[in-house]
């Protein structure tokens, strides 16, 4: 008793040092290595696209086949036809080693992340839309919203709009899986004991076409997510994802 | 009061950290040993990549060990079929050619009971089978052809293979163009020794007289003008002991991805 009372009474009027952090510890560390991860595959399949910048549908598809479409830059093969008069380096040995290897480690991410998210309730709470947030009207209020660039309330400094919500879903739940499946179905070793995973996207060069657009995708949604945390706040943000501790709006007050 | 037992905590702390790595260290030193000894560490395990590229070959050979590669039906061929580009020919090749590859020879060597040597003729003597699969490069472009040829599984019973045999090292004409693939896919139905392509003899630019087709890894496993292979227990005594040219070149061992 004697005790509490030499504590100046003004502390107790200030929330404990130990606030719950904003994204769990396990949310910011597979975030970051996902990140990681997603860079190194995003270089790495850069340089192998350049070794042949064509795309095609079905099984087969080489310089001397029709292609469904053709990146205008150079090559670093000297028959592929590019238009070009010169050749690229060729940067595909550490590329492919690299990419496979980030792979491993983004799917054991990813799975980790699942796993805890399930356990912790995180996808329920944190990400599946609320009941009454989930209409057109809210739908189209969240979408104004962003097109006017407009800075999210202190509020939302604590939880995920519903655009956000969304988004997040899609990568997670839609775009990964995808973008795994599709760079099975080009492994032939892995087709010749799981025939049905290039069969079902129409061949191995479908299934190539398909891994691009849907890197084309992930790369989208890693450009908009930077705009956005710029937008709210590239600090604040940073910071809720590195050390787990957000502004709070007595902090701020 | 709180010092001794902040103390005991860190104690019981420190054995319990210290016992999991060890723990963790046998585990690790375990999984090594009985992947080593179930062939599923690939010869390029080391540097920075190696984790990447052990993890890719042991769990495809776990998976893959007895599947077929995809074959196709006669109309999905590729016409034309695609020639890709090939490095010049050196004069052995040739004088060889010249001669209408009528001195060509093969010849298998190593862990075997007898080392022989095959003409085209010898290689033609042995039933011929024919696979239509598709020929994919690391590059991302592919090509289906028939490939004629006879089951490379054949020729190394034929010559008797040591039990201790793990892979196969086989050479191009060009001494610096050599690969080697584990005994899974040296005795895989479909690993051809290919001496012809879409009904008619292997043309020049798709490795003709002969090729090693390897159907279930990528296009630079499946090495042109082969002259020569070696059954071995070992990949260290080859090259600078990575298992073939292309991790010497950056490229990956195993090409099954």
């Amino acid at each position: 008793m004697s005790d509490s009372a030499c504590v100046p009474s003004s502390v107790t009027a200030v929330p404990v040092a130990k606030v719950a952090a904003r994204h769990s510890a396990l949310v910011r560390v597979t975030h970051w290595i996902t990140t990681f991860c997603f860079l190194a595959l995003l270089v790495s399949g850069v340089e192998i696209v350049i070794s042949h910048p064509r795309f095609y549908w079905g099984e087969t598809g080489n310089d001397l086949t029709p292609a469904l479409f053709k990146l205008p830059i150079p090559a670093s093969r000297n028959l592929v036809p590019t238009g070009y008069g010169y050749v690229l380096p060729d940067q595909n040995g550490w590329s492919r080693y690299l990419h496979f290897q980030a792979a491993w480690v983004v799917v054991f991410t990813g799975f980790l992340y699942l796993i805890s998210g399930l356990l912790t309730k995180h996808f329920s709470k944190n990400l599946f839309p609320r009941g009454a947030e989930f209409s057109w009207r809210e739908f189209s209020i969240s979408i104004a919203k962003h097109l006017r660039f407009e800075r999210p309330s202190d509020g939302e400094a604590w939880s995920y709009n519903l655009i956000q919500r969304l988004a997040y879903l899609l990568v997670i739940f839609v775009l990964f899986p995808l973008v795994i499946w599709t760079g099975l179905a080009m492994s032939p070793a892995f087709v010749s004991a799981f025939p049905a995973t290039v069969n079902l996207l129409g061949g191995q060069q479908s299934a190539r076409t398909l891994h691009f657009f849907v890197s084309c995708a992930l790369l989208i949604f890693l450009l908009v997510h930077v705009v956005m945390v710029c937008v709210a706040g590239f600090k604040s943000r940073m910071r809720a994802m590195i050390t787990g501790r957000a502004d709070s709006p007595m902090e701020r007050s | 009061m709180s010092e001794p037992s902040r103390i005991k905590l860190s104690r019981r702390k420190l054995i319990t950290t210290g016992l999991a790595a060890a723990a963790g260290a046998l585990g690790l030193g375990a999984a090594a040993r009985i992947a080593q000894s179930y062939g599923l560490i690939p010869p390029d395990h080391g540097g920075i990549y190696g984790l990447g590229e052990t993890l890719t070959y042991a769990s495809q050979r776990l998976l893959t060990r007895h599947s077929l590669a995809r074959e196709f039906l006669r109309s999905q061929i590729s016409k034309p079929p695609f020639p890709n580009e090939i490095p010049p020919l050196n004069d052995a090749y040739k004088r060889l050619q010249a001669g209408g590859f009528a001195d060509w020879r093969f010849s298998v060597n190593g862990m075997v009971a007898q080392p022989a040597s095959f003409s085209l003729e010898q290689l033609k003597s042995f039933p011929s089978q024919s696979q239509i699969t598709m020929l994919q490069c690391e590059e991302g472009w592919s090509y289906i052809a028939e490939w004629i040829g006879v089951p490379l599984s054949r020729i190394l019973e034929s010559v008797g293979i040591h039990p201790q045999a793990r892979y196969v090292v086989y050479t191009s004409i060009d001494p610096d163009w050599w690969e080697s693939i584990d005994m899974a896919d040296a005795m895989h139905p479909q690993t051809f020794l290919a001496y012809g392509m879409n009904g008619g003899e292997l043309p020049v630019g798709n490795g003709g007289p002969l090729r090693l087709r390897v159907p279930r890894q990528l296009g630079y496993k499946s090495v042109k003008f082969v002259t020569q292979l070696t059954v071995t227990d070992s990949l260290k005594k080859f090259g600078k002991g990575l298992g073939s040219a292309s991790p010497e070149g950056g490229y990956a061992w195993y090409a099954g991805i």
